[in-house]
């Protein structure tokens, strides 16, 4: 057991836009590990998502003889449970991907590495935008498959529809995880629970009007009302409303800068706690 | 180089005045102390000494809450990005992904640090310590010391010029505790590593260490070779120095031992 010593430079550079991508890299290549060798997990993630909108999809059948709005636009509530289902996957994306580092006790090892904290986030991002595509992936396919519902039908506005979605999933995810990080795993339920706050004032199956009036400017300031309210605008009017995309895209900045903020805040709190090398189960 | 701490050309760690304290409790109340380039250093003390608080800081995990930390020049409170690369460690109380095999483990970590030509150097590292049969299976399905063996694989992946060892060798059987402190000893000979070691085994100790710096509660209370504090003290081996710090039976003063400071 000898070693074998190599002299010269045996590192690729470390700075710059390439080094940043190679570790942001190697942060994926660790989830799709774990991920690619557990099909309980895959399919859990598409599970969800899948039976969700089967059971929307039988109230539309049910409520479709009655309803004037479902007749004009059948795949409205496929189209906004799957929408929802892109906000609630993106942000337990990334809490999930944080928590797998916490179980494992493997945020020293990485913290130590040289892994800078914006790659460690936008790792997680990456994992949360490739467990969202697997899960609403999944349940698109069977939403086609079962009731002959294309929400790509939507066309342009799904593409701004997921993105604006999933960015506002992404600053609740942040925010979530520097939450777990402060108050340890006992705070895991977060993940799971957090998103259904704003459940209710987003208008998923409603428009924001039927909200108590005092209720209404609480929804407005959340991205995820201003897509719904579009989504319906597209379905039931065939228009595309610039002016909550607008709204939508404002507030993501803003919600964003504050889950990375937040997260930023925990990080630094851990370190001067020294919880990054004895967090785990 | 930090403002304001005297060091020798060949230092390799310049700790100065590092404090840190927890709520109510100073875990390290302002130690100082210099580890020689290419040589092996133990931090020793018992347990709630500050070894492994000490250690996290030096890696930046920890912030401190006063001091300076200089490692081969690099300012770690400021810049430590530059130097992360160039180092790297083990512990016993950091794991990895227990689902992952270890191919993928240390495939990870060589991605994350750099390394050039990532499998031919798992592979190498895999035949030096003995893991070619355990590349595909998971860690968590590995017993104790054939982590430990994986740990000390990851540590070495970049070819660290620094290299911080917290319990190197805990959970090894003594066949294969010996072949890794011959492998540590034998990289840090051929490729002149800096080695902060703690560990509780005076004999590793004893073997691999050029200096011993000496911790209680949160004090460097002596430093020296082991040949010195073995003489200091005068004591048979290292376990009884050992003993003697970790019980605070001894006024270190009336030993004439060198200051930290002056030793720095």
């Amino acid at each position: 057991m000898q070693p074998v010593l190599d002299s010269g430079a045996c590192l690729h550079p470390q700075t710059g836009l390439a080094a940043s991508a190679r570790r942001v890299r190697a942060l994926v290549r660790r989830h799709a590990y774990l991920l690619l060798k557990s099909w309980p997990r895959l399919v859990s993630m598409a599970y969800y998502p899948t039976v969700t909108m089967v059971l929307w999809a039988f109230l539309t059948i049910y409520l479709k003889p009655t309803t004037n709005f479902l007749q004009d636009a059948p795949g409205f509530f496929i189209g906004a449970v799957l929408l929802w289902d892109v906000l609630f996957r993106g942000q337990l994306g990334v809490s999930l991907t944080f928590i797998e580092e916490m179980y494992s006790r493997n945020l020293g090892n990485l913290f130590v590495s040289p892994l800078r904290l914006s790659e460690f986030i936008a790792g997680q991002l990456t994992m949360s935008v490739l467990r969202t595509l697997i899960g609403v992936g999944g349940a698109c396919f069977f939403a086609w498959l079962l009731f002959r519902y294309s929400i790509f039908a939507l066309g342009f506005p799904l593409i701004d529809f997921f993105c604006l979605l999933l960015a506002f999933g992404w600053s609740i995810g942040l925010a979530v995880s520097a939450m777990i990080l402060r108050w340890g795993l006992g705070a895991e339920e977060l993940a799971w629970a957090a998103i259904f706050l704003v459940a209710p004032v987003s208008g998923v199956y409603y428009p924001i009007s039927v909200l108590p009036a005092w209720l209404q400017p609480v929804a407005w300031l959340l991205p995820s009302a201003h897509v719904f309210e579009g989504m319906r605008s597209v379905l039931l009017e065939g228009e595309f409303p610039w002016n909550h995309f607008w709204a939508a895209a404002g507030l993501d900045l803003v919600y964003l800068g504050i889950g990375v903020a937040t997260f930023r805040l925990a990080i630094n709190f851990a370190r001067v706690h020294g919880k990054l090398l004895q967090m785990g189960e | 180089m930090l403002d304001g701490v005297q060091a020798a050309a060949d230092a390799a760690i310049v700790v100065k005045d590092l404090r840190k304290r927890y709520d109510e409790v100073d875990a390290v109340k302002g130690i100082s102390f210099v580890v020689r380039a290419g040589t092996t250093t133990a931090l020793l003390g018992g347990n709630g000494a500050g070894k492994t608080t000490t250690l996290s800081m030096l890696l930046g995990v920890l912030t401190p809450t006063a001091g300076s930390i200089a490692i081969l020049g690099c300012d770690m409170l400021r810049d430590r990005y530059r130097m992360l690369p160039r180092m790297n460690f083990t512990s016993p109380y950091v794991d990895l992904p227990r689902r992952l095999t270890v191919g993928e483990n240390l495939r990870v970590f060589a991605d994350l640090y750099g390394v050039r030509e990532p499998k031919q150097r798992i592979a190498q590292l895999a035949g030096e310590f003995d893991l070619a049969g355990l590349l595909a299976r998971p860690y968590g399905n590995l017993s104790a010391g054939q982590r430990t063996r994986v740990s000390l694989a990851k540590a070495l992946l970049n070819r660290p010029e620094v290299l911080l060892l917290d319990e190197p060798t805990a959970s090894l059987d003594p066949d294969i505790g010996d072949r890794m402190r011959t492998y540590l000893e034998h990289y840090q000979r051929e490729s002149r590593c800096t080695m902060l070691l703690a560990s509780h085994n005076m004999g590793e100790v004893e073997r691999m260490c050029d200096d011993v710096i000496m911790l209680r509660e949160g004090l460097v209370v002596n430093q020296g070779s082991p040949h010195d504090l073995i003489e200091r003290y005068g004591r048979e081996n290292m376990d009884e120095v050992f003993l003697d710090i970790a019980r605070g039976g001894t006024d270190e003063s009336e030993l004439g031992a060198p200051t930290p400071e002056v030793a720095a």
